[in-house]
């Protein structure tokens, strides 16, 4: 078959190259039979950080559970019965309810949907900023780069929830506002790490390979060097996942994050607050509970990305 | 060593204008002081007030006009309360240095013995015990910490053992009726609890990392094999020179925390700087609020100074260039 052709010609120096890599573990000491490709080893080394991918299990469930909480829910949204009131844990409501004899457990549900979606789309739009910004400044060096220092010294002298406080109060809180101003104060930290990875990678002999060849600079970014830079951008946007949805529940704790009738988990451990102390303290745990699987199973999957990408990185 | 402390000084002013420009032009237009004058029926009573305040002048000129105020030690008013910023900042800034001696000192103590035992013994049971509570530690809401603490360490002992009060307390740093150091104590021992398992995660996890690295240094197999005793090797060889990048960490998270302790100060209502900030932003005391965003800002651009300085004076083998 005349088709078959080109994709050998493709396969063989990738075969060629891992199996060179393998060889080399193996002259380390560590036994590491042959993968086909780069991201097999890379699966391979995830899967071995076994608490990261515990937590991506947790994750996924996480996420459906919240994402589909009109099908999972056992009580729907809002659904208030005042004759129970506020009680605790019990069968019919494993989390127990409020005043209003919402059920807590379907509440967290809704509140996690803004919660979580807050986390990864202030995560992700940081990080595309963030890498782009970081590589061109890394890459054009001189005047961008002395703009991109000088922005970051800036913004790193201002305690943070200084900043975002103010410009909640200035722009509004509906979780969109809130989404982009996180993310404009997100990017910073990893347009700082990518740039200092380019500044290395752009000395490369593949670089000027490239360029001898007539690449352009966009190109030379795009393909030849934001590639090698995939494992730290990785790592900072899953870390970012996390830092963003604490910083917005600790806002919404303070009173300055979503408002009602939008709930996010901080939001619920801000109306919940006064409860501490009463018989009713059972609305403080679950929100904070889910906080903190969250942010633990979000800090884990960092980790094992992070063994994963760079072995030698392992303590 | 001079000179460069001289450059870092010089090079943190205009980062200290620029930033406070900002800021103080992004506060004035999202605060209007004069805003519940609209309601006057004098026409002209805005007008007059924005005169009277200098709003009615460019941004510029009135940053001018504030920082030369500034500078001159004339803070200004704060529109709320009308009374000098000055002793506003300094009343709420001695009650967060209180959280911070003694939050910074116990989790200093504790990140450093836990940092220094799990390297030593590193993969044993302890070790792998503080590396999860690192991180869960890492994971904890601090504001969620907070309210937990207060349930389970000070309302349920209560509950539990009958007692009168509560074993600690939650709300400030004094009680008007019994004043004393157990009181203090009394107050003191949960906020600076939150504060603590915030930073402790971190320095002990860099103190492991750091002591791990000395204890696989060639100057400690040295004097092992010269038969110097083990613990005199860890605490005299490895641990002094293990201590330096903390230091460094410990600096640079000290500078942030001057501004940083909102949420603690804010469920243990300690009328610190994190109080004194919320309070002015929901009231929109933009007087107070630009002065506060400069002196937290000072701190951490001192103490980032502080930890480049000491990381030198702690291994001479870094040349200031």
């Amino acid at each position: 078959m005349p088709s078959d052709k080109p994709v050998e010609v493709a396969a063989a120096p990738t075969g060629g190259i891992s199996r060179a890599a393998g060889m080399e573990l193996e002259l380390l000491g560590a036994p590491e039979p042959a993968a086909s490709t780069q991201w097999a080893l890379f699966w391979r080394r995830f899967l071995r950080h076994r608490m990261a991918v515990i937590s991506a299990l947790v994750l996924i469930v996480l996420f459906v559970v919240c994402f589909g909480a009109q099908w999972v829910a056992p009580y729907e949204k809002n659904h208030q019965n005042l004759l129970i009131g506020a009680v605790g844990p019990s069968g019919a409501h494993w989390f127990g309810t409020d005043e209003l004899g919402r059920d807590q457990l379907t509440e967290i549900l809704y509140a996690g949907q803004i919660s979580l979606k807050i986390g990864l789309s202030v995560a992700l739009i940081a990080t595309v900023v963030g890498t782009w910004l970081g590589a061109l400044a890394g890459f054009f060096g001189r005047l961008p780069e002395q703009v991109l220092m000088r922005i970051t010294d800036l913004f790193l002298v201002v305690p943070s929830i200084a900043i975002l406080a103010i410009a909640i109060k200035k722009f509004g809180s509906d979780s969109t506002t809130i989404v982009l101003i996180l993310a404009a104060l997100g990017w910073m930290y990893i347009a700082r790490v990518v740039r200092g990875q380019v500044l290395s990678i752009k000395e490369k002999e593949f670089v000027d390979a490239a360029r001898a060849s007539g690449a352009s600079s966009g190109r030379i970014i795009a393909r030849h060097i934001l590639p090698n830079v995939v494992g730290p951008i990785l790592v900072n946007a899953t870390l970012g996942i996390a830092a963003a949805i604490v910083t917005e529940s600790t806002l919404s704790f303070l009173g300055f994050g979503v408002q009602p009738p939008t709930t996010s988990w901080g939001r619920m451990l801000s109306d919940a607050r006064g409860t501490v102390g009463t018989n009713k303290a059972h609305l403080i745990y679950f929100p904070g509970l889910a906080l903190l699987v969250t942010v633990l199973a979000v800090n884990f999957i960092g980790d094992g990305l992070r063994d994963a990408f760079d072995p030698q990185s392992r303590r | 060593m001079l000179t460069y402390v001289a450059r870092r000084v010089l090079y943190s002013v205009p980062v200290l204008i620029v930033a406070s420009f900002l800021l103080f032009a992004f506060v004035r237009v999202t605060f209007d002081p004069t805003a519940r004058l609209r309601q006057s029926r004098d026409v002209h009573a805005v007008e007059r007030a924005r005169h009277d305040l200098g709003l009615d002048q460019p941004i510029v000129k009135q940053y001018a006009h504030w920082a030369g105020g500034f500078v001159h030690g004339d803070w200004g008013e704060s529109t709320r309360t009308h009374e000098r910023v000055f002793p506003i900042i300094r009343r709420a800034f001695w009650n967060t240095l209180q959280l911070i001696i003694w939050g910074v000192g116990l989790s200093a103590i504790v990140a450093v013995s836990t940092g220094v035992f799990s390297a030593v013994r590193q993969y044993s049971v302890p070790d792998y015990v503080f590396t999860g509570l690192s991180f869960v530690g890492l994971a904890m809401p601090p504001f969620w910490f907070g309210l937990i603490a207060i349930q389970f360490l000070a309302v349920y002992p209560k509950n539990w053992f009958g007692l009168d009060h509560t074993p600690l307390f939650f709300v400030g740093l004094h009680s008007s009726t019994a004043p004393g150091f157990a009181d203090y104590a009394r107050h003191l021992a949960l906020p600076v609890l939150t504060l603590t398992v915030q930073i402790v995660a971190t320095w002990s996890r860099y103190q492991r990392a750091s002591m791990l690295d000395a204890m696989s240094a060639d100057y400690v197999r040295t004097a092992r094999a010269k038969g110097v005793p083990r613990r005199q090797v860890i605490v005299k060889h490895a641990l002094r020179n293990a201590l330096i990048p903390l230091v460094t960490v410990m600096a640079l998270d000290v500078g942030a925390l001057f501004g940083g302790l909102v949420i603690t100060e804010e469920i243990f209502s300690i009328p610190g700087m994190g109080r004194l900030f919320i309070d002015s932003l929901v009231s929109g005391d933009a007087n107070v609020l630009v002065v506060w965003t400069v002196v937290t800002a000072s701190f951490v651009i001192v103490f980032n100074l502080l930890a480049d300085v000491l990381y030198g004076l702690l291994d001479p083998r870094i040349r200031y260039t």
